[in-house]
């Protein structure tokens, strides 16, 4: 198969899916936790606590929104043929996803700006529009993974279910990232959090990683045949192991010096990429599940050129300085200060 | 209404409430970078208290920017799916390039900029600014790159209905693009130069005057002065531009039906499409033809060489008169600051408060001017290439219809915490940082932030 793709034409569309799935799951993975951050900060317990939660994502949430941005941008510019069809297709959830988007950014800086009469509006604001937005993208998971039909009660279950489990997941993330960036009654909280979540998770994790299969019998196909079978059960295994793993290391934690404070968020990233990777071999090579192909779908090679041969430059260097940001800003969150 | 109206209204309103924050962070980011190095070379710490306050105005601008942008990305594959399918080859790889170059440059230094000051070095700060300056106005450059090329396409050719690139060279430097880019980032200049002014006007009113707010406002003002009358020199290159380019919009603006030597210039009036003239209008003769052609009896194209081919008339011709009108009064009041400062006195009262009401004056020139531009080259999306009409989804209207009402009472909360909001910070904005920040040595801010913090 990979033979294949080197020696056809169509690398470049394989190139850009590649570049798509990429930003769709840095942009989960970043966006999550401070969307997990969000939904959490509804169990804060003073408006101290909320602000100490805001604050350990207040550098980064800009930053971390553009990833959708440039995914949904490959998806515009490389698959303009897919990109017609999975938006019209998603009209509400999006829209319901933008206003999410629109109340969850602008809270972080009204609610620090605005007269005292509104604060508390912005707050809630905050954790509104970080739920909304969690639940709309799952839903739009949910209904990619099978294909837009959503007529029958059992896509509708399923859809749901995805739904309810990309917020668990979010929130699983963002209860690590506190960990990581808080201290004394916070962290306690946020690992109490991450334990529930990661209890929430597994359930959802077990759950579609069963109704995939059934809702697709493509899908079926791919995971159920010998000899793939004993190689791709490599991906549940390791997910169970790192997910164990998890669970004995918040049981532990937090250690009298904060040894491996960072660790359960790296579990998280680890456990996710590996979910990613199931869903990705799932559809591969479709871009819209057994309907069109990524080679279908694709634009022009020449302009595609233009953007792949800026990409290459341009890559590097924003994960360049993003890293930079993160070194910044690295360490225990403070107080966020203009001055 | 259907489909058509209703996505069209839609994109008018999320792109018109979304040009409101960028019109005003693409220059108040160089304005923030310029009180930066008034406080490295001065070394007075009043300037950073101005820095900090604008760069919360800038958050704040920036913030409501993001999120309706995010908007805009998704309405075209939501809304417009026939714009990527015939222009897309064209299209994409300068919004991609938007993104790649400009978007996370800009939202990455943010934070650095906004919270980074005890974080990193003096000159990195310094650096981040300028960054997320320079990342501002490189996305305007990207996104003006594509509107003027829909106003003016060339460099393809057209294959089975989908444009085919034949030279980027055109496609970027296309004949109206150095025209709207200049316009339109001076636009953002003087919307940034009111906003400062207008809200430091403000803050004198309520709080008494301060040596700091007096320096900024001299400063801005003067640019200001500069910058009006060379906006409206470049917005008259622009019309030109837009006259050999596209005559149909101009003979809208100016309210011309019919072909004519000597064509006057319509001063106002009232036209009317169905009579194909204007009422009650004030007109002074063969100047039009003068300004156009520079012959009092050149030819100018009426609207009648552009039979169901040319704009709404009454749009067009009244979103111009607006923005003519506006620039007048920037240039008056500019000029009449420049007048108090060149004779040393204080800003009377009554200047102030003109100043105070002009705050988000510039967003109506800009508006205006947009819609001018945008409602300009209907019926067509890309000019000549591909209709409105024959762009938009076939989504149920009613969707259309619902997701746009909440769109407008969404935008209503927002604009509305908006305003309150900076008058809000406005009122509450001291000196008291400049106080405390003395107390620590310039030479080594970061290790005293350090101590302070520990």
């Amino acid at each position: 198969m990979i033979d294949t793709i080197i020696h056809s034409e169509q690398w470049l569309a394989y190139a850009f899916a590649f570049l798509m799935g990429l930003s769709m799951l840095i942009y989960g993975l970043l966006d999550g936790y401070d969307l997990g951050v969000g939904i959490l900060s509804y169990y804060a317990k003073d408006k101290k606590e909320s602000d100490q939660m805001v604050s350990s994502i207040g550098p980064f949430w800009d930053a971390n929104e553009t990833w959708l941005v440039l995914g949904v941008g490959i998806l515009l510019v490389a698959f303009p043929k897919a990109h017609g069809i999975i938006l019209s297709n998603l009209y509400i959830p999006v829209f319901i996803m933008l206003i999410g988007l629109i109340f969850r950014g602008v809270a972080f800086d009204f609610m620090s700006k605005s007269d005292n009469r509104h604060k508390k509006d912005w707050y809630y604001a905050f954790f509104a529009g970080s739920l909304t937005t969690a639940l709309a993208q799952g839903f739009m998971l949910g209904s990619y993974i099978i294909g837009f039909e959503i007529d029958t009660l059992n896509s509708k279950l399923f859809i749901f279910t995805v739904s309810i489990s990309l917020a668990v997941g979010y929130c699983l993330i963002g209860a690590n990232w506190l960990i990581m960036k808080t201290t004394g009654d916070l962290q306690k909280k946020a690992i109490q959090w991450s334990k529930l979540s990661l209890i929430g998770a597994i359930i959802c994790i077990a759950l579609v990683s069963i109704g995939t299969p059934i809702s697709n019998l493509t899908i079926f196909n791919k995971w159920f045949v010998l000899p793939n079978f004993y190689y791709l059960s490599l991906i549940p295994l390791l997910t169970i192991f790192f997910v164990l793993w998890m669970y004995l290391l918040l049981n532990k934690l937090p250690y009298s010096d904060d040894r491996y404070c960072w660790l359960p968020f790296v579990l998280t990233i680890i456990i996710a990429i590996l979910c990613f990777v199931g869903l990705v071999y799932s559809f591969f090579p479709f871009i819209i599940p057994n309907e069109m192909l990524i080679v279908q779908a694709s634009a022009a090679n020449s302009s595609l050129m233009i953007i792949f041969v800026g990409a290459l430059i341009v890559l590097p260097i924003l994960l360049g300085y993003t890293f930079f940001v993160y070194k910044v800003f690295h360490g225990k969150t403070t107080d966020l200060r203009y001055d | 209404m259907d489909v058509l109206e209703l996505s069209r209204l839609q994109f008018a309103a999320n792109i018109t409430f979304h040009f409101l924050f960028p019109s005003i962070t693409i220059a108040l980011g160089w304005f923030l970078f310029f009180f930066k190095l008034r406080f490295n070379s001065t070394k007075n710490v009043k300037w950073m208290d101005i820095y900090f306050f604008w760069t919360k105005v800038f958050a704040l601008c920036f913030a409501l920017g993001v999120v309706t942008g995010i908007t805009m990305s998704f309405q075209f594959g939501t809304n417009w799916p026939g714009f990527m399918n015939t222009v897309g080859n064209v299209a994409g790889p300068l919004l991609g390039y938007e993104v790649l170059t400009a978007f996370f440059l800009e939202a990455s230094f943010l934070g650095v900029m906004l919270f980074g000051y005890r974080r990193v070095k003096p000159w990195v700060h310094t650096l981040a600014t300028f960054l997320v300056a320079f990342g501002t106005t490189l996305s305007a450059f990207w996104i003006l790159v594509l509107n003027s090329w829909m106003q003016t396409p060339q460099g393809i050719i057209m294959i089975e209905g989908e444009a085919v690139v034949t030279s980027w060279f055109e496609i970027i430097f296309n004949p109206s693009m150095p025209y709207r880019l200049i316009h339109t980032l001076l636009a953002s200049v003087l919307t940034a130069s009111f906003l400062i002014i207008g809200l430091s006007a403000y803050r004198v009113l309520k709080n008494g005057h301060t040596k700091i707010l007096r320096s900024t406002m001299k400063a801005v003002i003067i640019v200001a002065a500069i910058v009006t009358p060379t906006q409206i020199f470049i917005g008259d290159l622009h019309g030109l531009n837009s006259f050999k380019h596209q005559p149909q919009k101009v003979a809208a603006m100016e309210g011309h039906w019919e072909t004519k030597k000597g064509a006057p210039l319509v001063l106002f009036g009232i036209p009317d499409q169905k009579q194909k003239k204007n009422h009650l209008s004030l007109e002074i003769p063969k100047l039009g033809s003068y300004i156009l052609t520079h012959d009092f009896n050149g030819e100018v194209k009426g609207l009648d060489q552009f039979e169901n081919e040319h704009p709404p008339v009454g749009k067009v011709f009244y979103s111009f008169r607006i923005m003519v009108l506006f620039g007048l009064l920037m240039l008056a009041l500019s000029w009449l600051g420049v007048y108090y400062i060149i004779r040393k006195q204080e800003f009377p009262k009554y200047y102030l408060k003109m100043l105070f009401f002009m705050t988000f004056s510039g967003w109506i020139p800009t508006t205006a001017g947009w819609y001018v531009t945008e409602i300009g080259r209907q019926p067509y999306l890309v000019q000549g290439i591909l209709k409105t009409a024959d762009a938009v989804s076939s989504v149920p209207s009613a969707h259309v219809s619902i997701t746009l009402t909440i769109y407008l009472i969404v935008y209503a909360i927002l604009f509305y915490a908006f305003i309150s909001t900076i008058f809000y910070m406005a009122r509450g904005a001291t000196d008291k940082l400049s106080n405390k920040l003395k107390e620590i040595d310039l030479g080594d801010r970061r290790s005293a932030a350090v101590k302070i913090s520990s």
